[in-house]
């Protein structure tokens, strides 16, 4: 391998692209653990590499998936792939031993194997390339379960029997995932690594649309909201105790000093206690920007402490107040949505938003919950569906709140096109995109008091 | 001296550490290594229970080393990871020695004797092996994040009265967090980032029956599809390895030597925390189903 520090920037260049923050300096950890493992084991080439270029757990997907790019198991046609031949009887019928007897090499072996049979369409330069899709729809690995939990039954039934289908199903999603590392890597050979790189790794969680996320990745940002809120929450707890020193309280100092015969060398400070504000949430939960919402809920659900009061408000056509059920302990967004959906009187027409109609409903009816010591949070995507946006009620709840925040999930090249009426209401309060977990996490942590 | 020089190999680090009960993954022992042969810190995080501050306990009962922990929390400040002068002690000697005068008295009261060496600038002072252990960095104040970059980039510390102390023999560095708050670019720059997740079933398998060998060997298969089913679920807390551990202690006490619904139901509150936790995973292992056939 002449190429390898070549290769190493390349591969440090497409994680920088995915999001992951590596500099020269973690380049030259990352070379110098390589002189220390050597390269004779792939795993602990991985583990090396990614122990100097990841900083924080989340990037690691993306970093496993680039580095199966640029660092392959082999090249070309699988071994043994051209050491047998295999149809697709064949190929199913040895997958299904591997999946029973959990043998993960063998379905990594049978994933390239499937990938080169399967997976291939067509080699013309440039064109060609292998699809995890095509090959993972002849092969159908999911049709084998049944036959699989069979297999693998033991005599007599068992306590962990009941959970066997979960176990299948989960091994064969990880062999899902190799024909999609092994698509990946072939037509990486074909196409070029930049490439693939380029456009087929998916993004770490806290970078995905919360408008085009899939439920995989959905579930992924979920887990990624809880420590979110835990981190947010310390970060505020040391601002505003950073934000409380200052007077030395001269009674404690002196008290203090006694145990250094009268020296006053540690100083007391004075604690203030300030008043912690209110927050305002008013969120749009019609099906465009349902997802968002759910999610912003739930972080301001886990950062209530912070504030001294928290009212939620969401609304379609018609608002209503929620901050019962997002206080009540759902902490799952699917779930939470289905509640509000059920128990919160929202939508009385099509269920499309309707801007005019809610705000102006909040303003009828819930002004008094806006004071000067509340920040206002609106989420929604200011589609109006053509309707009046109804200025005068976002100027009023305005002129009542200490600040007031919008935050837009959808990506400031769109604001105001169609019948989003986004500038509008820009011009009245600060309005943000907010698309990703990481972005909502920076604005609230600007946004929110100290 | 760059490098610690406590392992020789990848193997090494698998088999020493195996030799003290702590069965280490490819990416623990590939990464336990580089920090080793590198000289650089080890920041560890992941979550609580998967054994984080277990590995700098194993690492240092390996070589045996010396462990100093710094335990960090809230409010913690350099008089309480450095150093601080003993100033009653201090205020002693100078009533003691009332009639000397200034000078004798400055040289001696700012001494090796007076000074109260905390878990940092231990460390790094002494001859013998040691690993240093900063538990929990992300619970301190970012403040403390900058003496800990001056520390564990040169492994020397500067005490004004003394002069600046540098480490003989530089220690190994493990730097635990739980990730509640982001840690520092500049703190994650100087490290190497190992993240401890919990282990697959073979290895937590044999974690298991290595530290409770009474297990039955098919009783902990079972036991470990149980915690793996768990773990698949979103629940509030995920039972850890620590927790695996704990359960297999208990059903031996129990006398248990198959899993069935009692048993189960009757230990579950071993391996989780939250009484909603408990209702939904009774729920998903069908605790409640009667055995019809």
């Amino acid at each position: 391998m002449g190429d390898l520090p070549d290769r190493l920037v390349e591969f440090v260049r497409a994680l920088r692209e995915h999001g992951v923050q590596a500099g020269p300096s973690e380049t030259v950890d990352a070379a110098a653990a390589l002189e220390v493992l050597g390269l004779d084991d792939r795993e602990r080439v991985r583990e090396g590499l990614a122990a100097a270029l990841i900083r924080r757990g989340g990037q690691r997907a993306v970093f496993d998936a680039t580095f199966d790019l640029f660092f392959p198991l082999g090249a070309g046609v699988p071994e043994s792939a051209r050491e047998r031949e295999f149809d697709l009887a064949a190929l199913r019928e040895e997958l299904a031993s591997a999946l029973a007897a959990g043998d993960e090499a063998a379905m990594a072996r049978l994933a390239g194997v499937a990938v080169d049979l399967l997976g291939n369409y067509g080699q013309a330069a440039g064109g060609g390339g292998f699809s995890a899709h095509q090959a993972l729809d002849r092969l159908q690995p999911q049709t084998l379960i049944s036959g699989v939990m069979a297999a693998m039954r033991t005599g007599e039934p068992e306590f962990t029997d009941r959970f066997r289908r979960d176990e299948v199903r989960r091994r064969v999603e990880a062999f899902r995932n190799n024909v999609r590392t092994e698509a990946r890597r072939r037509t990486a050979e074909v196409r070029g690594r930049d490439r693939v790189a380029k456009h087929a790794i998916a993004p770490p969680a806290d970078r995905v649309d919360f408008l085009l996320a899939s439920r995989a990745q959905l579930a992924e940002l979920r887990r990624t909201v809880q420590p979110l809120s835990r981190k947010l929450a310390a970060r505020l707890a040391a601002r505003r105790r950073r934000a409380n020193r200052g007077r030395v309280d001269l009674r404690r100092t002196l008290r203090r000093s006694l145990g250094t015969g009268g020296v006053p060398l540690r100083p007391a400070y004075r604690v203030r206690r300030p008043g912690r504000p209110e927050l305002v949430l008013l969120c749009d939960l019609s099906g465009s920007v349902a997802g968002f919402a759910n999610f912003t809920m739930l972080l301001v659900q886990a950062l209530a402490e912070e504030f001294s009061r928290v009212r939620v408000f969401a609304f379609i056509d018609t608002v209503d107040e929620v901050t019962r059920l997002v206080t009540g302990g759902e902490t799952d967004p699917a779930a939470l949505g289905e509640r509000i959906a059920a128990e919160a009187e929202l939508s009385t027409w099509d269920g499309h938003s309707d801007y005019r109609h809610a705000l102006g409903g909040f303003i009828e009816r819930y002004l008094d919950a806006v004071g000067p010591k509340t920040s206002v949070l609106i989420l929604g995507d200011a589609r109006t569906n053509g309707g009046d946006p109804n200025l005068p009620a976002v100027q009023a709840i305005r002129a009542r709140a200490r600040r007031t925040y919008w935050l837009n999930p959808e990506r400031e090249a769109l604001w105001s096109t169609g019948d989003s009426a986004a500038h509008a209401y820009a011009s009245v309060v600060e309005m943000h995109e907010c698309r990703t977990a990481r972005q909502l996490a920076d604005l609230v942590a600007k946004i929110l008091p100290t | 001296m760059t490098q610690t020089g406590f392992f020789t190999s990848v193997d090494d680090v698998t088999a020493s550490l195996a030799e003290v009960g702590y069965l280490a993954s490819t990416a623990v022992a590939t990464t336990v290594y580089l920090a080793d042969r590198l000289g650089k810190p080890l920041l560890v995080e992941g979550p609580a229970g998967v054994g984080k501050t277990e590995l700098a306990n194993a690492v240092a009962k390996v070589r045996e080393a010396r462990l100093v922990r710094l335990q960090c929390y809230e409010g913690i400040d350099e008089a309480r990871a450095l150093y601080e002068w003993n100033h009653a002690k201090q205020l002693l000697r100078i009533t003691a020695g009332r009639d000397e005068g200034w000078e004798a008295a400055r040289t001696d009261i700012f001494g090796e004797e007076f000074l109260l060496r905390r878990p940092l600038l231990t460390a790094i002072s002494g001859d013998e092996p040691t690993v240093l252990l900063v538990d929990e960095t992300d619970k301190a104040d970012v403040e403390i994040e900058g003496l800990l970059l001056e520390v564990l980039g040169d492994f020397q510390v500067t005490v004004p009265e003394l002069g600046t102390i540098t480490a003989s023999t530089r220690p190994f560095v493990v730097l635990t967090s739980n990730a509640t708050r982001e840690l520092s670019e500049a703190l994650r720059r100087r490290c190497l980032f190992l993240h401890i997740d919990f282990p697959d079933a073979e290895l937590e398998r044999r974690i298991v029956l290595s530290r409770v060998p009474e297990l039955d060997a098919s009783l902990a298969t079972a036991l470990i599809k149980v915690i793996g089913e768990l773990r698949a679920m979103e629940l509030r807390k995920a039972p850890s390895v620590s927790e695996t551990i704990d359960w297999a202690r208990t059903l031996l006490a129990l006398g248990a030597d198959t899993l069935d619904e009692t048993v189960v139901r009757d230990s579950l509150g071993v391996i989780l925390k939250h009484q909603d936790d408990v209702t939904k995973a009774a729920d998903r292992l069908e605790l409640d189903r009667v055995l019809g056939g």
